[in-house]
C-alpha cells in the first residue's frame, strides 16, 4: 500500500485578519490554537505515515513547543519551513519526503489549510481513495452564490453557469512525485500565477477528481470567520 | 479536537454541530455501521411528547451500532480493531441494580448524543470486539439483539423451572430476536410465536409453532410469555398473555408503550404472576451474546435474514433518505454504512 503523508500548510503570515498579532492559524478557538484543531484531525486518522507542518520560519519553535503541549503523545508530527509561495510550500514538503527515500510513485499527499479545523474523517478518507485512484483529486462544494467574472474589475465580463460552479476547498490529494515533476516542468513565469496546486495539474490536462467537502468546513481568514466558528461551536461570543 | 455531531434538531431535520472531545485519555471510536431503532424513529417522527422532544433535542441519535478503533491509550485494543459500541454509560456501581436500570446512568440517543458522530469519545469498558465471523450488517443491531438476550436472563433467574411452553408475541424484529435466542437458549421448550402478520410468522422458521393473536385456540395455555409488541398494542397483549398463561407463570414486557398501559390484576393476583419489566442491556449483556453468536454459528445466520434496507450515509440527505425507508420497512433493521 502506498504511503500517505499528511501537509499542513501554514504558511501564511495573516495579513488578512486585521490587528491580530498571531498569524491565523495561531489564533485560540475553544482553548486551542486553531493549528492543534487540524492537526488533531489527521493525527487521530491511521491512515498516514507522518504529518508535514510547514510554517513561516520565524513560527516554527513556538509551533513545535504547542505540538508538544497540545498533542504530547501524538507521534509523526514534523514541523518545516514554509516556502515563498503556497506552491513552493508543497514542494518542500514533497522535497523533504524525498529527502527521507519514501518519494516514489505512489506516494500520496494530503494537503490541508491549517485553518479549516473543521474538517472530517469523511472528507480526508475521501480524499486519500481519490488521490490513489485518480492521481490528483480537490475538494469542493457546489457553489451557492453566482459567480461574476470581471476582468478590469469594473464591468462584468461574464457570468457563468453556476451549476457548472464549485467553491474550492481543502484538501487537495496528489501523488506527490507527479505533482513535484509537473510543477518543475513549468516555467517560472507560469508558476507565478499559479494560486492552486491544483491548477498545476489542470494547466497540463491532467484530471483532479472532485471530493464532496462540507458547507462548514470553512476557512479561518478574516475575523468575520473567527466569529462564524464560535457560533459553530456553541460559544459564546 | 473538534468532533462533527450529526443531531436532530427537531422531527425529520438534522443539523451538523461540533464538540470539542479529548483525545488525550479517550478511546476513540470511528463509528462504521449504525442500525435504525424504533426508539430513534420515535424521536425523528416526532411521535415523543412535546416536552420530552423540547428537553431532549438537539441530540444525534442511534444507539446501535459497530465501529473501529481510531486510538485507545489503555493499550486494551489496538487501533483498527472492530467494535460494538455499548450505548448505556454506568457511572456508578450498585451490588443490587444492573448498570442499564441505574438512574444515574447515560444511555446514547436518549440522555446523551448517539453515535451519529464523526468519532465516538468513550472508554474501554464501552466497547467490545465484534467476532470475525460476524458480518458488519449483523453486528450493527448487535445492541438490540443484547435487550432481548438481557430479558430472556432475567425471566430465566425468576421464572420457576416449568419451562414446557413459552409464548413470544409479538412478529417485528423483537419478537424474531427473543424467540431465536430463546429457541438457542432453551432448546427443549415449545416455542410458539403469537403474531398479527402472516408472512412475517413465516419467517420464524425456528420456532415450533406460530398462531395469529386472531385465532388462538381457547385452550391453549403457556407456562410463560414474552410481550415484544409496545405501543398502544400493549395492554391487549398482556390480557391475552394472562388469558392463557398457567398459574405461577412469569411475564417478560418488552414493548415499549408512550402512554400508561390497563393490567387487569385481579387474574395476575389470582393466578400468581409475575411480570418483569426488562429494559436496555448493559456489557455483561453484551458478552454473553457476543458468546453466544461465537459458538452458536446458526444464531447469527437467522438475524442476518433480518437485515432490510442497508444505506450509504455521507451526508444529511442520505440521513434523511434512511430514517425514511426505515418508516416503511415492512421488516428487518435498516442500516447505515456510515460515513458522516
Amino acid at each position: 500500500m502506498s504511503e500517505v503523508y499528511g501537509v499542513i500548510l501554514a504558511g501564511g503570515i495573516g495579513t488578512r485578519m486585521g490587528n491580530s498579532e498571531k498569524p491565523k492559524q495561531f489564533i485560540e478557538l475553544g482553548g486551542r490554537p486553531i493549528i492543534i484543531h487540524t492537526l488533531e484531525k489527521f493525527a487521530v486518522h491511521p491512515g498516514f505515515a507522518g504529518i508535514l507542518v510547514l510554517v513561516p520560519q520565524a513560527w516554527m519553535g513556538y509551533t513545535r513547543d504547542i505540538i508538544r503541549r497540545y498533542l504530547p503523545d501524538a507521534a509523526g508530527i514534523e514541523v518545516l519551513q514554509g516556502g515563498e509561495t503556497r506552491n513552493e510550500t508543497v514542494m518542500n514538503a514533497i522535497r523533504h519526503i524525498e529527502k527521507m527515500g519514501r518519494l516514489t510513485d505512489e506516494t500520496i499527499i494530503v494537503t490541508h489549510d491549517s485553518v479549516r479545523p473543521f474538517v472530517t474523517h469523511r472528507i480526508i478518507e475521501e480524499n486519500i481513495q481519490a488521490a490513489r485512484e485518480y492521481g490528483a483529486c480537490d475538494t469542493v462544494i457546489p457553489a451557492t452564490d453566482t459567480i461574476v467574472e470581471s476582468r478590469e474589475g469594473g464591468c462584468i465580463t461574464s457570468i457563468p453557469n453556476r451549476s457548472y460552479m464549485y467553491q474550492g476547498q481543502t484538501p487537495q490529494s496528489f501523488a506527490a512525485k507527479k505533482l513535484k515533476e509537473t510543477y518543475e516542468a513549468l516555467s517560472a513565469q507560469e508558476r507565478e500565477i499559479l494560486t492552486d496546486a491544483c491548477k498545476i495539474l489542470v494547466l497540463q490536462g491532467e484530471k483532479v477528481q472532485l471530493v464532496q467537502g462540507e458547507v462548514f468546513n470553512i476557512k479561518i481568514t478574516y475575523p468575520y470567520d473567527v466569529t462564524v466558528a464560535k457560533a459553530l461551536l456553541g460559544m459564546e461570543m | 479536537m473538534l468532533n462533527t455531531v450529526w443531531q436532530l434538531t427537531r422531527p425529520r431535520q438534522f443539523e451538523a454541530a461540533f464538540q470539542e472531545i479529548e483525545t488525550g485519555g479517550a478511546l476513540i471510536v470511528r463509528p462504521t455501521h449504525l442500525s435504525v431503532c424504533n426508539a430513534d424513529q420515535r424521536y425523528y417522527q416526532g411521535k415523543r411528547p412535546a416536552e420530552v422532544l423540547a428537553k431532549k433535542l438537539p441530540m444525534a441519535l442511534i444507539h446501535e451500532g459497530i465501529g473501529i478503533v481510531m486510538q485507545d491509550p489503555s493499550g486494551t485494543y489496538a487501533p483498527g480493531s472492530r467494535v460494538v459500541m455499548i450505548p448505556n454509560v454506568p457511572r456508578e456501581e450498585s451490588p443490587y441494580a444492573a448498570e442499564n436500570y441505574l438512574r444515574s446512568s447515560l444511555f446514547r440517543g436518549s440522555t446523551m448524543d448517539g453515535f451519529m458522530q464523526e468519532y465516538i469519545a468513550t472508554r474501554p469498558d464501552r466497547v467490545l470486539p465484534v467476532p470475525e465471523s460476524l458480518g458488519d450488517l449483523t453486528a450493527a443491531f448487535t445492541e438490540m439483539v443484547s435487550v432481548c438476550w438481557h430479558a430472556i436472563s432475567r425471566f430465566d433467574a425468576a421464572a420457576h423451572g416449568g419451562r414446557e411452553t413459552i409464548g413470544v408475541w409479538g412478529d417485528g424484529n423483537m419478537g424474531y430476536f427473543t424467540a431465536l435466542l430463546l429457541r438457542a437458549r432453551m432448546p427443549r421448550s415449545r416455542i410458539i410465536v403469537f403474531g398479527v402478520s402472516e408472512s412475517k410468522m413465516n419467517d420464524f422458521s425456528f420456532v415450533d409453532d406460530v398462531c395469529p393473536v386472531s385465532a388462538i385456540p381457547a385452550d391453549l395455555q403457556i407456562d410463560h410469555g414474552f410481550e415484544c409488541v409496545g405501543g398502544a398494542a400493549s395492554g391487549a397483549v398482556i390480557s391475552q398473555i394472562i388469558d392463557h398463561i398457567r398459574p405461577e407463570g412469569t411475564i417478560a414486557i418488552l414493548g415499549v408503550s408512550e402512554e400508561p398501559v390497563p393490567v387487569w390484576t385481579r387474574m395476575v393476583l389470582e393466578k400468581g404472576l409475575r411480570i418483569i419489566g426488562t429494559s436496555r442491556s448493559g456489557r455483561a449483556d453484551f458478552e454473553g451474546l457476543l458468546g453466544l453468536y461465537e459458538s452458536r454459528r446458526e444464531v447469527p445466520e437467522y438475524l442476518e435474514k433480518m437485515v432490510g434496507a442497508v444505506i450509504d450515509v455521507r451526508g444529511i440527505p442520505d440521513m434523511v433518505r434512511a430514517f425514511e425507508t426505515d418508516i416503511y420497512k415492512e421488516r428487518g433493521k435498516t442500516v447505515m454504512v456510515w460515513n458522516g
